[in-house]
């Protein structure tokens, strides 16, 4: 990476990471709960969910076929018959004091996703993705106790493990990111970070070859940093633990490996923004996993695959790469309307009502986007709707408003029912862009405007400013409505001849 | 008849399960957890190799329900057996993240 001097080793971070992602169903994993984030403290709660004894926990189907869902995306091999496990450990947020989870038997496995990295495809393995419930959540700043919430135990979460396959912490971002505008594509999550819906745990180590080395080279000891909750805190912790790695290899070269010491736990400190050892693997927690007893094994057939596949829409990568040959869109602004499938919904409509790809491309860049991100909503809420805004692009393409009108309109279409049209009409926007109408205007200014023609023909240092005034003049007596391109050529016509 | 299961993974499984054993109850249960395996291991001296392996012992499969939220217990009910709440949480002592 860096330039090597004799004695500096080469390395090559190896970064595998480990997702999870909590579903957006209306219901808990196992309980009719109310799945929903920001309630007040234990509101959404029952017996099954508070881990009572004699309670039975039954499968919501639609979490299920959401994480298919992802597995199918991820290019993976989706089992016919999963079962449930419980993974046993004691803490407060969980109350059963064991966890609902899937453990040899994951419904979905080897599967991969392909990453634009530096204008070459990336492609990252999955191990596995699989399902399990959510634990609930620690408060701890109370007085003298700490508070236990268990609306969210029980949330259906799926955690998607990859491959150690990434060797940078760009490559640990790309992939980040991709598989959070994956799960919003999907719609099996909002995956909104200040909400938790999507927390992160890599796994860092570094590929260590020094020609000092008669071996050849070695892995330093795999570090897990645990319930990272930003891609800043992801980004920060990689960055931080490559540097930190290579420091401690230097600093004792022969025992800093990974076949001398063992996997050890490192939290991330946010303020100091440093990882602090927590513990070595042979002092981890054993799960005591077992087969959940409670719960039916999972059989999924040839049809129910089918239906949920035809529930995976077309992906990011493919609708980037479609909308830049479909459309003729550069890929900065083919990347900003597949971000998201809602932008890309709204614009593949629009054009479908008829606005031209372009115009509609930068209609939505430069203020549907902006709009929407100022109020907080997304662009197909604004209230322009798809239809509406081809109205505008069509007014636009024609030449009968200006590319300035265009902003007025669409706020004023946000706040009213009416076309794109009249709203035009109303606040005197539409733009005459047609020779024979402007004709007349042009005539009776040039005619109240001597000096400013004489000055124009005259050329020379006061020239242009006399053809700007002309203009305005003409501006002016339209109301602003006169096509400033039109009318400046029919001025030409008329001065220069 | 040799322990399989000696003193120390009684321990260990105790700690595990976060039980406190006196020394001579590590004792009687790694006797008993010892005969229950012996008496488990008979199972070995069947041929099961074209046997698939169970994982559940009811042959059934795909119990689902809707997602539907439905009825959940109000905050008091679910406080109601806590020994300690506080502002609407269990409260429990201090755990440090
Ligand atoms: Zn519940």
């Amino acid at each position: 990476m860096s330039p090597q001097k004799s004695h500096t080793p080469q390395y090559r971070p190896t970064v595998g990471l480990e997702i999870h992602v909590e579903l957006a169903t209306a219901s808990k994993m196992f309980c009719a709960c109310t799945n929903k984030f920001g309630d007040p403290p234990n509101t959404n709660v029952c017996p099954v969910c508070l881990g009572m004894p004699g309670v039975l926990p039954v499968m919501n189907r639609k979490a299920y076929e959401f994480a298919v869902r992802v597995g199918l995306a991820l290019n993976c091999n989706i089992a016919t018959y999963t079962k449930w496990d419980r993974k046993g450990y004691y803490y407060p947020d969980l109350p059963k004091n064991y966890q609902i989870s899937q453990y040899d038997l994951p419904l979905s496995s080897n599967g991969y996703i392909d990453l634009p990295v530096d204008s070459q495809v990336k492609r990252v393995g999955i191990t596995r993705a699989h399902l399990e419930e959510d634990a609930g959540k620690n408060v701890h700043d109370l007085p003298d106790c700490t508070g236990v919430d268990l609306n969210r135990a029980g949330v259906p979460l799926l955690e998607i493990v990859s491959e150690p396959d990434m060797n940078s912490p760009q490559e640990v971002m790309v992939y980040a990111r991709a598989m959070r505008q994956l799960v919003r594509y999907l719609g099996v999550s909002e995956a909104n970070m200040q909400h938790g819906h999507m927390r992160f745990e890599p796994n860092i180590s570094l590929w260590i070859f020094d020609e000092a080395e008669t071996d050849g080279g070695h892995y330093t000891p795999i570090v897990e940093v645990k319930n990272l909750n930003s891609f800043r805190a992801l980004e920060k912790t990689v960055v931080f633990e490559i540097e930190r790695q290579i420091n401690e290899w230097q600093a004792d070269s022969q025992n800093y490996r990974m076949d001398k010491m063992s996997k050890q736990n490192r939290g991330w400190d946010d303020v100091k923004e440093i990882t602090v050892f927590q513990r070595h693997k042979e002092e981890a927690q054993e799960y005591r996993y077992f087969p959940e007893p409670d719960l039916l094994p999972v059989e999924i057939d040839e049809a129910w695959l089918k239906q949920i596949r035809s529930q995976v829409p077309e992906l990011p990568a493919a609708r980037l790469e479609r909308f830049q040959k479909e459309f003729g869109l550069e890929a900065k602004l083919a990347n900003l309307l597949t971000s998201e499938k809602s932008i890309a919904d709204y614009f593949e409509q629009a054009v479908r009502a008829g606005a031209s790809a372009k115009r509609a491309a930068n209609m939505i860049q430069s203020q549907g986007l902006r709009l929407a991100n100022e109020r907080g909503t997304d662009v197909g809420s604004l209230g322009v709707w798809p239809e509406r805004l081809a109205q505008l692009c069509k007014l636009a393409d024609a030449d009968k408003v200006s590319a300035t009108a265009t902003v007025a309109i669409f706020e004023a279409m946000m706040e009213s029912e009416d076309s794109a049209e009249k709203i035009a009409q109303d606040k005197n926007l539409m733009q005459v862009s047609d020779a024979s109408e402007l004709e007349s205007v042009v005539q009776q200014v040039l005619t109240e405007n001597t000096k400013a023609v004489e000055d124009y023909r005259a050329g020379g240092k006061k020239s242009k400013k006399a053809r700007g005034f002309l203009l305005g003049q003409v501006m002016q007596k339209s109301k602003g409505q006169a096509n400033p391109k039109v009318a400046g050529e029919i001025i030409d016509k008329k001065v220069l001849g | 008849m040799s322990a399989k299961i000696g003193p120390e993974q009684v321990r260990k499984v105790a700690h595990l399960a976060r039980i406190k054993l006196s020394e001579s109850e590590v004792e009687q249960f790694s006797e008993q957890l010892s005969d229950i395996l012996t008496y488990v291991d008979q199972l070995n001296e069947l041929d099961t190799s074209n046997v698939e392996p169970t994982t559940h012992p009811l042959r059934l499969s795909n119990v689902f329900r809707k997602d539907e939220a439905g009825e959940t217990l109000s905050n008091e009910a679910a406080l109601a057996n806590a020994p300690k709440k506080h502002g609407g949480f269990f409260a429990v002592p201090k755990v440090l993240e």
